[in-house]
């Protein structure tokens, strides 16, 4: 089942399969890795819920939930 | 440095991810031999450094660090622009060296790859190879080299090992440049060159990079070029994006190509090792927790904070005695009395007033420099985001509001690492609100003079130090409104990108440390030091002149007497006599007035002046206090009641009141349209906080 990155709660993992958009953030995202096939893991939220800590290329990235709504994935 | 000389050498430019150990690098080559490099219409700043490369000198350049040659920042747009030769006082670099970090192989071999794919000679460093060893990562160098088709030099800067084969590699690469290198999407490649064919006209170079950058990053600053050159063009780029990219943006394409590919080369050469918790991950869950984390993080900056006034006051006092002491003896034995005041008064204040904040302001960079080499400065901005949002700032906003404690310039300054134009605009405004050392002074006399040392709570409070706190909370609420309001009128539009990468934790380089400092202070002394100096210089003279004729001297009258007549009949006295009546409604006199005004250019002067005026030494704080509040006006009655003298404050900390500042935020955004707005946005709401406090005070005590 496809979902959003930032639905992911701490602890879960899922596999890049698309974006809802293709602009200049969906560039940046997939410039730093976050390409279709590779495994994004959820480190943690910041207070708030909000950004978000990621795991992805075996580097730790973070992002707002914004950025992350972008992210289409399947639970790993 | 001698232009034309640096001119015939060799250039070589270090390019790289940020977090790569990239500025070591740099420092391990160059040393103190550095400078910070200006080009005519670039704001982004690269530091230029001197080395001997085997017995030959060089010119290094290091360009801030970049995940990707995307035309979409300015830190990138300079990376191409140096990449393809276009800046006049470097020309073509000769070598670029690209750092790549060995313990994040495939996401800096991103970049690695599309500088591979320039026209350039690369060597690439292979940093970092001694935490590869520690996290049990092995490299085949030979195997990265020859997939590469570029020299791969493993090292660790921080250790200098390795520095010496990468010199040997850049002077190889010198002497035989090899640059010829197959290209990620070679149909990309073919239809980029035939258009930069086609558009290149006698005169006016293109190279089929600046092409590619332009069709793949739509809307990005190569297009927005392209289309200066061609507003036209932009139906034909259109067209030839879609028949490449068959319904995907070219981007998307470019991005799985380059992974592909280097997803080949690195199964190919890297072995890692099964990942296990690292050192960093154990420190993150107690430094990012929620709860934790922030506790922590506001402890830290407590300790910062007080380590920066506290540190730094017996310093600012030496200081404070030695200028004065200085301007003492200048007094004594110089004979002509205009040269002794210019020398004392002007140049020796000058002077006193910049390296004054200079302890302050070096103990503060040495800890930003710290939690940066650290990795806890992308900590704190991923704790601090959600809560500067909502403030209309971003993460990233909140280390140089802090500096803005000590002093708003380093703190605008420190904007930079900020990458949405929106939020650090937002920054650079709220910035100067908050209360900088500069404004303690003011603070100090009024409320020792005015507050009554009454304490509440048996002893716990005092009423004193909560008036200073609220006007510390003042500044606080006007900047952080300030920045909510501009956030939602001015500068709407969508938020920037908050893409943030968490380095592992590093015991800093203290060389690399010392380095950076030296560097940051040198540009503050340079940025503010300068301005403040000839604000100095120019008040001493408005304050000095028309010179009063010694026969003028009412007989008998001592130095002081005269001093304070001398200032009286200057041209500082005679304005602010004529604009006094503007500020009556501030409950303030012309002596007042004299004194705010002085205090524009930069507002720590404000003590100087009133003392003038008062005809007390300067540095007698306790007489001042008395003068001022037996200061009345021709009527008989008080000048300074506790509603004007609260009025003063608040005016003194809404009010930009400092050309250092204003300067800086020139710089800084490129224009005058931000200073201006920020001057007289301020001013205005200091006026009207001054007015407010006097008017409604006045008539309740009246009531």
């Amino acid at each position: 089942m496809t979902q959003s990155l930032a639905s992911l709660v701490a602890g879960q993992s899922g596999i890049v399969c698309g974006f809802t958009q293709d602009d200049g953030t969906t560039q940046r995202l997939m410039q730093l890795g976050i390409i279709e096939g590779e495994t994004v893991d959820v480190v943690r939220r910041a207070p708030a819920g909000d950004p978000i800590e990621i795991r992805v290329l075996g580097y730790s990235l973070s992002l707002r939930g914004t950025e992350a709504e972008i992210v289409l994935v399947t639970r790993a | 440095m001698n232009t034309e000389l640096q001119d015939k050498l060799p250039v070589i430019i270090t390019l790289g991810n940020p977090n790569t150990g990239k500025s070591t690098l740099f420092n391990a080559l160059t040393g103190m031999h550095q400078q910070v490099g200006n080009f005519p219409g670039v704001t982004v700043e690269s530091l230029h450094g001197e080395a001997t490369i085997c017995d030959r000198p060089v010119t290094i350049i290091d360009l801030p660090g970049t995940y990707s040659l995307a035309a979409q920042s300015p830190d990138e747009m300079l990376a191409i622009e140096m990449l393809l030769g276009r800046i006049d006082e470097v020309g073509t670099p000769d070598v670029v060296v690209v750092v790549v970090d060995a313990n994040n192989l495939r996401r800096n071999l991103f970049l690695a790859s599309q500088i591979l794919e320039t026209p350039l000679p690369v060597v690439v460093a292979l940093n970092m190879m001694d935490l590869a060893a520690v996290n049990g990562t092995t490299i085949d160098v030979q195997g990265l080299a020859s997939a590469l088709q570029c020299p791969v030099v493993p090292m660790c800067a921080a250790r200098g090992e390795g520095l010496q084969e990468l010199h040997q590699a850049i002077a190889d690469t010198l002497d035989q440049p090899m640059a010829q290198r197959p290209v990620v999407d070679p149909t990309l490649r073919a239809a980029a060159v035939d258009l930069a064919t086609a558009l290149t006209t006698p005169g006016s170079p293109l190279s089929p990079i600046e092409v590619e950058r332009a069709l793949i990053d739509k809307g990005g600053f190569a297009e927005q070029r392209l289309l200066i050159r061609d507003p036209d063009l932009e139906p034909r780029l259109d067209a030839l994006r879609d028949e490449l990219g068959g319904g995907r943006s070219l981007a998307t394409l470019e991005a799985q190509h380059r992974y592909g590919a280097i997803n080949e080369i690195v199964n190919a050469v890297e072995v890692r090792a099964s990942e296990q918790t690292r050192a960093t991950d154990l420190i993150d869950r107690v430094l990012n927790h929620p709860v934790a984390g922030s506790l922590i993080f506001i402890l830290t900056m407590a300790i910062v904070f007080q380590s920066v006034f506290a540190w730094a006051g017996p310093l600012m006092e030496l200081i404070d005695g030695q200028s004065a002491m200085l301007g003492e003896l200048i007094n004594a034995k110089v004979q002509s009395p205009l040269m002794a005041s210019f020398l004392s008064d002007g140049v020796v204040a000058g002077v006193g007033s910049v390296i004054i904040f200079l302890p302050q302001i070096i103990i503060l960079f040495a800890f930003i420099i710290l939690l940066e080499d650290t990795g806890y400065m992308s900590r704190a901005a991923f704790l601090m985001d959600r809560l500067m949002r909502w403030c209309g700032l971003s993460g990233q906003s909140f280390i140089p509001m802090l500096s803005s404690f000590a002093c708003a310039v380093p703190g605008i300054m420190g904007t930079r690492v900020i990458p949405g134009a929106r939020d650090r605009i937002a920054t650079i405004l709220a910035a100067p609100f908050m209360t900088c050392s500069a404004r303690l002074p003011v603070y100090a006399l009024l409320i020792a003079a005015f507050v009554p040392p009454h304490t509440y709570l048996g002893g716990w409070i005092n009423l004193q130090g909560l008036i200073l706190l609220t006007l510390y909370l003042l500044g606080m609420v006007a900047g952080v409104l300030t920045a909510y309001l501009l956030s939602r009128t001015f500068l709407r539009g969508p938020s920037s990108t908050f893409l943030l990468e968490m380095p592992p934790y590093r015991v800093p380089n203290p060389r690399s440390m010392a380095i950076k400092l030296y560097g940051r202070a040198k540009i503050f002394l340079r940025r503010a030091g300068t301005v403040i100096f000839s604000v100095a210089v120019v008040i001493w003279f408005l304050a000095s002149f028309p010179r009063m004729e010694p026969n003028e001297h009412i007989a008998g009258s001592d130095d002081r007497i005269a001093a304070q007549l001398a200032l009286e009949n200057s041209y500082l006295g005679s304005a602010s006599k004529s604009v006094a009546p503007l500020f009556a409604p501030l409950g303030w006199d012309w002596k007042v007035t004299a004194g705010v005004l002085a205090s524009f250019p930069a507002r720590e002067v404000v003590i100087a002046v009133l003392g003038t005026i008062y005809a007390i030494d300067a540095d007698d704080q306790v007489s001042l206090i008395d003068r001022i509040k037996q200061s009345r006006r021709p009527d008989g009655t008080l000048v300074y009641t506790l509603p004007m003298a609260l009025g003063l404050m608040v005016f003194y900390a809404l009010c930009l009141q400092c050309v250092a500042t204003i300067a800086v935020m020139r710089r800084e955004t490129n224009t005058w349209r931000w200073p201006i707005f920020a001057w007289v946005y301020m001013t205005t709401l200091g006026y009207a906080g001054a007015l407010l406090c006097y008017q409604l005070g006045t008539s309740l005590s009246t009531a």
